[in-house]
């Protein structure tokens, strides 16, 4: 009867822990297996970080790219041309925000989606573009054309601010997703 | 105590006379660090041809300082690429620009290099600063 009991108990909880696995989804209610990481990617605590990157564009969170990815980018000369624009810095700025993007690296990060996207590129990858990585993609496989590049307010994927309402906290969860046009992005 | 408030109000007023001296746009002085020690002289005409002048880049596209900052200085502007927006540079529509000679030496090395291929000189600088600090 005992054994019964255990056998029973031990069915019940394996039961019970391989359902939540089913239901997390990637910004986890899985919490049974992920408690130690953070939902998102560390949002950007470095003020020169976040003034120097973010003068053209959103400044992306090192989180979302390798550390090897950020030693290449922000190199001097990569500098000079960033994408077809110069965006050169003073050589102290420039150390300072090198050493925050490596520091902070999705490689680095102990962040959700940092880890998916790192465990999603190639160890001989070294990705330039955010939106060329393989996790990336994935997440935003299904949104039509007509929503981003034919979509004035949106026009690139690279323009996470236009339907990531939490982007600066560092939080891209659908349910904060609202694409302009649109509305919400309901899956 | 009348002697020491009427010595109290004059030293008020003294300081305050001070203050447009002591806030002097950065403007002026951005202009007066590229003069090479009051040597060369600022034209408004000069600074607004180089301003909107167009430039063949190595990659056969056309560039000029309006690209980016569009053609009214009173406006604003939007990065061609990003689509950010960049507040106006005519100093009398933004007079909180100027105010960091860093910033300024930063986006002129920047900028001169994207449009024109090369640095501008301290001439069409402070030429361009002339024109920036007189549009209406």
């Amino acid at each position: 009867m005992k054994i019964s009991h255990v056998s029973i108990m031990i069915a019940f909880l394996l039961s019970v822990l391989s359902t939540s696995a089913v239901y997390a989804d990637s910004e986890s209610k899985g919490w049974f297996f992920s408690k130690s990481s953070s939902p998102g990617v560390a949002p950007v605590t470095n003020n020169a970080y976040k003034e120097e990157c973010g003068a053209c564009h959103f400044p992306y969170q090192p989180g979302f790219l390798p550390a090897r990815s950020w030693e290449k980018l922000l190199s001097t000369t990569s500098l000079e041309n960033h994408f077809g624009e110069n965006a050169e810095l003073d050589e102290a700025t420039r150390s300072e925000i090198l050493n925050y993007a490596i520091s902070n690296a999705a490689d680095k990060s102990s962040h959700k989606r940092s880890k998916k996207m790192n465990a999603s590129i190639g160890s001989g990858d070294t990705p330039l573009r955010i939106t060329e990585v393989s996790y990336f993609k994935k997440e935003h496989d299904e949104i039509p054309k007509r929503l981003v590049a034919d979509n004035a307010k949106v026009k690139t994927l690279s323009n996470c601010k236009a339907c990531h309402e939490k982007a600066d906290e560092g939080i891209f969860k659908e349910d904060t997703v609202s694409i302009p046009g649109h509305g919400r992005w309901n899956d | 105590m009348k002697g020491i408030v009427c010595k109290k109000t004059s030293l008020v007023f003294v300081l305050l006379l001070q203050a447009p001296l002591i806030s002097a746009t950065t403007l002026d002085d951005a202009m007066t660090y590229y003069s090479d020690s009051g040597s060369l002289s600022f034209d408004a005409v000069r600074g607004e041809k180089l301003w909107h002048k167009k430039n063949t880049a190595e990659d056969g596209s056309t560039r000029s300082c309006g690209t980016c900052h569009g053609d009214d200085l009173t406006k604003s502007g939007k990065h061609k690429k990003t689509g950010k927006v960049i507040d106006p540079m005519a100093l009398s529509a933004n007079p909180d620009r100027y105010k960091d000679m860093k910033k300024i030496k930063k986006w002129f090395k920047r900028n001169c290099k994207w449009t024109m291929g090369r640095e501008c000189s301290s001439q069409e600088k402070g030429d361009v600063l002339k024109y920036l600090s007189q549009l209406k």
